[in-house]
């Protein structure tokens, strides 16, 4: 346990790195982000990776462009923070505006359309494997699994069958899950 | 290149005071996008297309649907509006414009709020509210992620005829879950089976 942990060596690694995971992207980010950052290139931990979301996701802004701004600050301070957020953007963005130009030729033939479909169904399905394998992390939570699990059914539930509206979740749900660990962290 | 717009091509004229309107107008949506830009669409409809027709209903719908299909944040829909507000203003250096008003707008205040409070919560991390709070909402994170992933996998929602996509998804959550094969070939072969006609 000697080594330091792994983090990217300069502003253009993080550059690089964030460019190349928003063009893997399809359909979503935050599972390439979830993989290159945690998975392949270590420089968080999936617990680390699911409190900075936590921050992302309840404060306004696109969730990934928020949890790029932390990770490339808590690397480099300001300058990680806006050179990751234009890594994730910047080149992905000329390639959707050339996409842009182009798709009205093409909009009507089915196999594009088609593939589209598949490329969807694949990224839903990215999006559930993530949520999969972040749940694991529940094992090392400070609540047990008989309050972390249910807390989380709930919320699927409440979200995905009922549609309920995601600030009545984060408001009901989160806030219990904050209360609770707030009183079982010891003072 | 307006043969790129070919149903009712929209010729508008954007004077300074427009574009500061539309700035203003972003810079407002940023804060309100709580749960992501594209909670904020509604909004974006109400303004551009109905409130100022600076962007045909088409042009709206599709800047969505394509930017959903592109590598990339799906914020990317907001630069291809601005592009599209721009392009029916007559020229590409207005669609560049455009593009820098729209998402520099879409991001600025929220991008300083995030970096404001992760600073705080960086500096006061052995906080027992702080605490509380990051390691309090990982049961909703993990459930909001599965949530999107189900909505987005149930798009269409007719059992009979999606099958074929619910499988798809469901063998691409799995092979995810359980081995390390690259997103890239999953992709790949979802746009193969589609391309294929098979979903």
């Amino acid at each position: 346990m000697t080594d330091a942990p792994p983090r990217p060596r300069s502003l253009a690694d993080l550059f690089i790195a964030f460019t190349l995971l928003a063009l893997q992207g399809f359909g979503g980010v935050l599972p390439v982000v979830q993989r290159e950052i945690v998975e392949r290139r270590r420089w968080m931990t999936q617990e680390e990776f699911i409190e900075e979301w936590a921050v992302a996701q309840t404060m306004p802004g696109p969730n990934v462009c928020n949890l790029a701004l932390v990770i490339g600050s808590r690397f480099f301070g300001l300058r990680g923070a806006a050179v990751a957020l234009l890594g994730l953007l910047l080149v992905p963005a000329l390639v959707v505006l050339t996409l842009g130009s182009v798709y009205s030729h093409y909009a009507d033939q089915p196999r594009v359309a088609g593939a589209l479909r598949g490329m969807a169904a694949v990224a839903a399905g990215m999006v559930v494997a993530m949520g999969i394998k972040l749940g694991a992390t529940l094992r090392k939570h400070p609540l047990p699994l008989a309050v972390t699990l249910p807390l989380a059914a709930l919320g699927i539930i409440g979200l995905a069958v009922l549609r309920l509206p995601m600030l009545a979740a984060l408001l009901v749900l989160g806030g219990a899950g904050c209360v609770l660990t707030w009183y079982r962290l010891k003072p | 290149m307006t043969a790129d717009l070919p149903a009712a091509p929209l010729q508008i004229v954007l004077a300074w005071h427009d574009w500061l309107d539309l700035f203003a107008h972003y810079l407002v949506i940023s804060l309100m996008s709580v749960g992501g830009t594209i909670a904020t669409t509604a909004e974006m409809h109400r303004y551009l297309v109905e409130q100022h027709g600076w962007l045909t209903q088409t042009q709206f719908n599709d800047s969505i649907a394509i930017a959903q299909a592109a590598p990339g944040p799906n914020v990317l829909f907001v630069a291809l509006m601005g592009w599209n507000v721009g392009m029916n203003a007559g020229s590409y250096a207005a669609a560049a414009f455009g593009v820098i008003v729209t998402m520099v707008g879409a991001l600025l205040p929220s991008s300083v709020l995030m970096l404001l409070a992760a600073n705080w919560g960086h500096r006061n991390r052995e906080l027992r509210l702080v605490r509380a709070f990051k390691q309090g909402m990982a049961p909703l994170v993990i459930a909001m992620l599965v949530s999107t992933g189900l909505i987005l996998g149930s798009a269409n929602g007719n059992v009979a005829t999606d099958w074929p996509l619910y499988t798809v998804s469901a063998v691409a959550t799995l092979l995810i879950w359980r081995t390390r094969i690259h997103l890239l070939w999953l992709l790949a072969a979802g746009a193969l089976l589609g391309a294929l006609g098979f979903l």
